[in-house]
C-alpha cells in the first residue's frame, strides 16, 4: 500500500479539502506537529497558524486556520478549523453583548424603530381592508 | 357602481403591488437556491465533528464533559429560539413560535422556570410579550450568517448549563423538508445523548494535547455551536422558500382582483355609453 494519508478539513460553513495526502503539517497547541502516514493517533487542538499539506506530485498546497482540532488516525486526518477567531476573554465579552442586547430589546431601547414598523404595517393592513370593503361594494 | 376612472387608477396600483411581489418572489428563489447550497456546505463539518467526539466518548469513558451529564432535578430550562429577521414570508415563524409555546407551556405546567435565547427580530418581537426570561438575543444576521456572530449568544446558554442555573436546553427550529414544506422542530441540544453507533466501537488510544478535558471542552462546545449555526442556516432557506410561495399566491391574487376589476370596468364604461345613447335617443325623440 502506497504511504498515503487521507485528509479532511472542514469548517462550520463548507469543506475546505479532502483527498489523498502524502504529509500533512499543522500548528497544534503544544507546537507545530508533521504527520506522516501511520501516525499514532492523537487530538490535538490548533492554534491560529498555516496548515501545509504535502501531496505527492502536486504543489504543496496551504491553508489557514483560526484555530480548531485535528484528529489523527493512522491513514485518516479530520481537521475541524474555525472559521472565527476564538480566544476566552472574545467568546466572554460576545456574550455580555448578547446579553446586553437582550436587555436592550426588554427595555424597548428600538421602541421607535418597532412602532415605526408596526405603523407601517398597520398602515398596509388598514389599505387592504379598504381595498376589499370597496370590492364588496362594487360586487353589490 | 364606482367611476370608471376610479377603478382605472386601482387596476394602476395593483398591477403596481403585483410587479413588486413577482420580483420578491423572484429575489427569494435565488437566494432560496443559494441557501440550500450553504445548508449542505455545512453539513460535513458537524458530521466530522460527532465521528471524532464518538470515538473520544469511547477512548474516554471516565471523564464526563458537563455537557454529558444529565440533570435529575429540572428547576429552570433553556429554549434557543431561531427565527428570522424579516416578515412576509408566510406562517413560517408562527408556526415555530406556536411549537415552542406548546413545549414551554408543557414545562411551566410542570412548574419548571424558562430562560429564551432568541436568534432572529421577529422572535425578539413576539417573545417579549410573553412569558419567560430572555438571557440573551441576536438579530439581523442576514442571508448570509457567519458563527462568530452566533458564538456569544450561544455561550450564554451553555454557561448556563454548566453553571447548573439551567437543567435542559432546547433548540426550537424550522425543518427545511421541501420547497413546500417547513416544519417546525424542538430538539434537545444538553444534555448530549451519547448514541450507540455499531461504526464507532473501534477505539484508538488517543494522545491528547494538551489533555483530554481540554480538547473535549473545545469539541463539545464547537459541536453545539455547529449545530445551532446549521439550524440558523436552514432556517434562512426555509425564510426564502416560504416568501417564495407567499409572495407567488400573493402574485397570482393580485392578478385575479385584476381581472374582477377589469370586468368592474367594462361594466361601467359600458353603462356610461349605453346611458349616453339612451340619452341621446331620448333628446331627439323629444325634439
Amino acid at each position: 500500500m502506497a504511504m498515503t494519508l487521507h485528509l479532511d478539513v472542514v469548517s462550520a460553513e463548507k469543506e475546505l479539502f479532502s483527498g489523498t495526502v502524502s504529509a500533512v503539517f499543522a500548528p497544534a497547541r503544544m507546537g507545530d506537529v508533521g504527520i506522516y502516514p501511520r501516525h499514532t493517533p492523537l487530538v490535538t487542538s490548533l492554534r491560529p497558524g498555516e496548515l501545509k499539506i504535502e501531496m505527492e506530485g502536486k504543489e504543496d498546497q496551504y491553508l489557514y486556520v483560526s484555530g480548531g482540532i485535528l484528529e489523527v488516525q493512522p491513514h485518516v486526518v479530520t481537521v475541524l478549523s474555525d472559521t472565527a477567531i476564538r480566544a476566552e476573554d472574545l467568546d466572554e465579552a460576545q456574550a455580555m453583548e448578547a446579553k446586553q442586547r437582550a436587555e436592550d430589546a426588554l427595555r424597548d431601547q428600538k421602541g421607535d424603530l418597532d412602532a415605526a414598523k408596526a405603523q407601517a404595517e398597520l398602515a398596509r393592513a388598514a389599505e387592504q381592508l379598504r381595498m376589499i370593503e370597496r370590492m364588496r361594494k362594487m360586487r353589490k | 357602481m364606482a367611476g370608471e376612472k376610479e377603478i382605472r387608477t386601482q387596476i394602476a396600483s395593483i398591477k403596481n403591488t403585483q410587479k413588486i411581489t413577482k420580483a420578491m418572489e423572484m429575489v427569494a428563489a435565488s437566494k432560496m437556491r443559494k441557501a440550500q447550497d450553504r445548508m449542505s456546505a455545512t453539513r460535513p463539518y458537524s458530521q466530522k465533528m460527532l465521528n471524532v467526539i464518538g470515538h473520544l466518548a469511547n477512548a474516554h469513558a471516565e471523564y464526563h464533559h458537563p455537557f454529558l451529564i444529565e440533570h435529575e432535578e429540572i428547576r429552570r430550562v433553556g429554549f434557543i429560539i431561531v427565527s428570522t429577521d424579516r416578515g412576509l414570508c408566510g406562517g413560517l415563524n408562527i408556526n415555530a413560535f406556536k411549537a415552542a409555546l406548546k413545549a414551554m407551556q408543557d414545562w411551566q405546567q410542570k412548574g419548571v422556570d424558562i430562560d429564551l435565547c432568541l436568534i432572529g427580530a421577529k422572535g425578539t418581537a413576539f417573545f417579549k410579550r410573553f412569558s419567560g426570561n430572555i438571557i440573551s438575543q441576536v438579530s439581523h444576521l442576514g442571508d448570509t450568517v457567519h458563527i462568530d456572530e452566533l458564538i456569544g449568544t450561544i455561550k450564554t446558554m451553555l454557561d448556563a448549563y454548566t453553571e447548573g442555573s439551567i437543567d435542559r436546553l432546547f433548540l426550537v427550529e424550522n425543518e427545511f423538508v421541501n420547497t413546500m414544506t417547513q416544519r417546525p422542530k424542538v430538539s434537545t441540544l444538553l444534555p448530549l445523548v451519547a448514541e450507540d453507533n455499531e461504526d464507532l466501537k473501534h477505539h484508538w488510544d488517543y494522545i491528547y494535547e494538551p489533555d483530554a478535558k481540554v480538547v473535549l471542552d473545545e469539541l463539545l462546545r464547537r459541536y453545539i455551536e455547529s449545530i445551532v449555526y446549521q439550524s440558523v442556516v436552514e432556517n434562512v432557506a426555509c425564510e426564502m422558500a416560504a416568501r417564495m410561495i407567499a409572495m407567488k399566491s400573493a402574485s397570482d391574487n393580485a392578478g385575479e382582483l385584476i381581472g374582477e376589476l377589469q370586468l368592474a370596468y367594462n361594466k361601467a364604461r359600458q353603462a356610461a355609453i349605453t346611458q349616453e345613447i339612451s340619452e341621446i335617443v331620448g333628446g331627439a325623440a323629444a325634439v
